[in-house]
């Protein structure tokens, strides 16, 4: 009796239209695209961007060439070489990344005890030349220098966490 | 590194474009009509007018049968589905024409040249030359012959040519593969089809399509989809299998075989193949609907209010009658997933067959008895 009512309704298309009736409602529901360019979906205050090295509100830059986010660096990404300078004080005179070797995993951010090195909100770059993809110490800091504020108020935000 | 740049709005170009469209349109008319007489007075000319009128709005109407296509399907997908391309993305379809026409044609290694070449145009060939005996309203039809269904029963199947030709030619397995499956698929459904016309041809008792759609007359429930409600939905769907169209697109397949048939396709050539497979899918939907939902006769016919709907040209129901039956064609491709080989084998075989046979017995019956209204 099972196989026979099956049979009827499969004559009559029976699932076929309650799939139909699915998708026909789905027709007038309201459409959840997000228009990239101009919409865009919320971000994390933990998003692991493009980098940026940071300064101290005299100027100072942080970074005191510990190399721990050398050595910590699974992609081997991060070159350093550090001098000491004038006023005794410890510097790099080269810190560059490789963007094409980085896979964004956050652990430079991690290790650094003096919270230089860290990845910024922004992941809309492109290179259009060979050798744009390393990024020197220059532009690191001008990238900290340009999102400092939303640097800042990201790690206030997340600091009770780490 | 570049800073994200702003969307440069393209308006102006697209006004320029169609401006330009426009006067060469209108050139064109205008030059048409200053020769009017000359032209109704050479038949081949009379003919190409005719032909032309047919063939632009069918080539338009595929065009932005793709943009409904990819629109609804996006909306019953959640999404918005293509909206950059002019005004809320009108001009998609003309985009992806100009992208199409300038891509080269690339012809594979060891390809047959020759066949490679000509399987988009056996593809194309029937799909259009279908529309020369479609009737359009009682005398709006370029070649009222009497075998009308014949003639397009028979140019419907060989659009086959063009997919195992173009799949044969290719030199490549997986085309091979999808021609070989596409050209199984037409021959198998072919048969339901020709049997649920067999039916149609029964009620109508003529070949004629314009008389057949005359013999609907009557009300919504003189057409033939009431009385031949199964051999319709088996008509359907075989039509579905025909134009190798989800869930019956195993001949394309691009989850398991690429592409199927015409992966080795590029630019204009593809383009054609895919121009026949749209066309193809609005053929079906106009025979379905001139020969089961009454063609150009009003739907409100024989009712009280019939008179309202009086000035309503009669073409007006038979487009509108198309395009519900195309929305069909979409919404199935948004609902079905593909059906397995030999399910498709099994449908068509072991379970349409038998409805459409069990059914003709049934209509034949009806026809003894004379059962009023659609058989007296």
């Amino acid at each position: 009796m099972d196989d026979f009512t099956n049979f009827l309704k499969s004559l009559a298309l029976w699932e076929l239209i309650k799939g139909m009736r699915l998708t026909g409602r789905r027709l007038f529901s309201r459409k959840i695209t997000v228009q990239y360019p101009e919409e865009k979906t919320p971000m994390s205050n933990r998003f692991r961007g493009l980098h940026a090295l940071r300064r101290y509100p005299n100027g100072e830059e942080r970074c005191i060439a510990c190399k721990l986010c050398e050595a910590v660096c699974p992609a081997l990404a991060i070159t350093i070489e550090a001098e000491e300078r004038a006023d005794g004080t410890r510097r790099t005179t080269r810190y560059d990344i490789d963007l094409f070797k980085c896979i964004y995993c956050g652990f430079c951010e991690e290790s650094c005890p003096v919270d230089s090195i860290v990845e910024t909100r922004e992941f809309e770059y492109a290179f259009e030349k060979r050798g744009e993809n390393i990024m020197t110490k220059e532009m690191l800091l001008a990238v900290g220098d340009r999102y400092e504020a939303q640097i800042a108020a990201d790690r206030k935000q997340d600091a009770r966490y780490r | 590194m570049t800073e994200s740049t702003l969307q440069k709005s393209y308006l102006g170009h697209w006004i320029a474009t169609l401006l330009a469209l426009a006067v060469l349109a209108a050139a064109v008319i205008l030059l048409g009509v200053h020769y009017w007489q000359d032209i109704r007075a050479n038949a081949v000319l009379y003919a190409l007018v005719k032909i032309v009128l047919i063939l632009v709005p069918l080539l338009l109407g595929v065009a932005y049968l793709t943009f409904a296509e990819r629109k609804i399907i996006g909306y019953m997908q959640v999404r918005i589905g293509p909206n950059r391309v002019g005004p809320r993305g009108w001009l998609q379809p003309i985009a992806d024409a100009m992208k199409l026409l300038f891509k080269e044609i690339i012809i594979p290694t060891n390809a047959n040249r020759f066949l490679f070449i000509i399987a988009p145009m056996l593809s194309i060939a029937p799909a259009l030359a279908a529309w020369a005996v479609l009737p359009f309203s009682d005398t709006l039809v370029l070649a009222n012959i009497d075998a009308s269904l014949l003639y397009i029963l028979a140019l419907t199947s060989t659009g086959v040519y063009g997919v195992i030709i173009s799949g044969w030619a290719s030199n490549s397995k997986y085309a091979f593969l999808g021609s070989m499956r596409s050209a199984a698929q037409i021959v198998s459904y072919e048969i339901a089809m020709g049997f649920a016309l067999v039916g149609v041809l029964i009620a109508g008792g003529s070949l004629n399509l314009v008389e057949i759609v005359q013999a609907q007359q009557g009300s919504l429930f003189h057409w033939f989809w009431l009385p031949l409600l199964p051999l319709f939905l088996v008509y359907f769907i075989s039509g579905v299998a025909e134009t190798n169209r989800a869930p019956f697109d195993v001949s394309e397949g691009e989850s398991e075989i690429v592409a199927g048939f015409h992966v080795e396709y590029s630019g204009m050539a593809f383009a054609i193949f895919f121009l026949a497979e749209y066309a193809n899918m609005i053929l079906i939907a106009a025979l379905a609907s001139l020969m089961f939902l009454g063609g150009w006769l009003s739907p409100f016919e024989g009712t009280w209010f019939a008179a309202w709907f009086a000035w309503v040209p009669g073409i007006f129901w038979l487009f509108g009658k198309i395009a519900l039956m195309l929305l069909f064609f979409l919404w199935f491709r948004a609902t079905f997933p593909r059906y397995r080989y030999d399910q498709i084998m099994r449908l068509g075989w072991k379970v349409f067959i038998p409805i459409t046979i069990v059914w003709l017995v049934v209509e034949g019956a009806a026809v003894v008895l004379k059962i009023a209204p659609w058989f007296d």
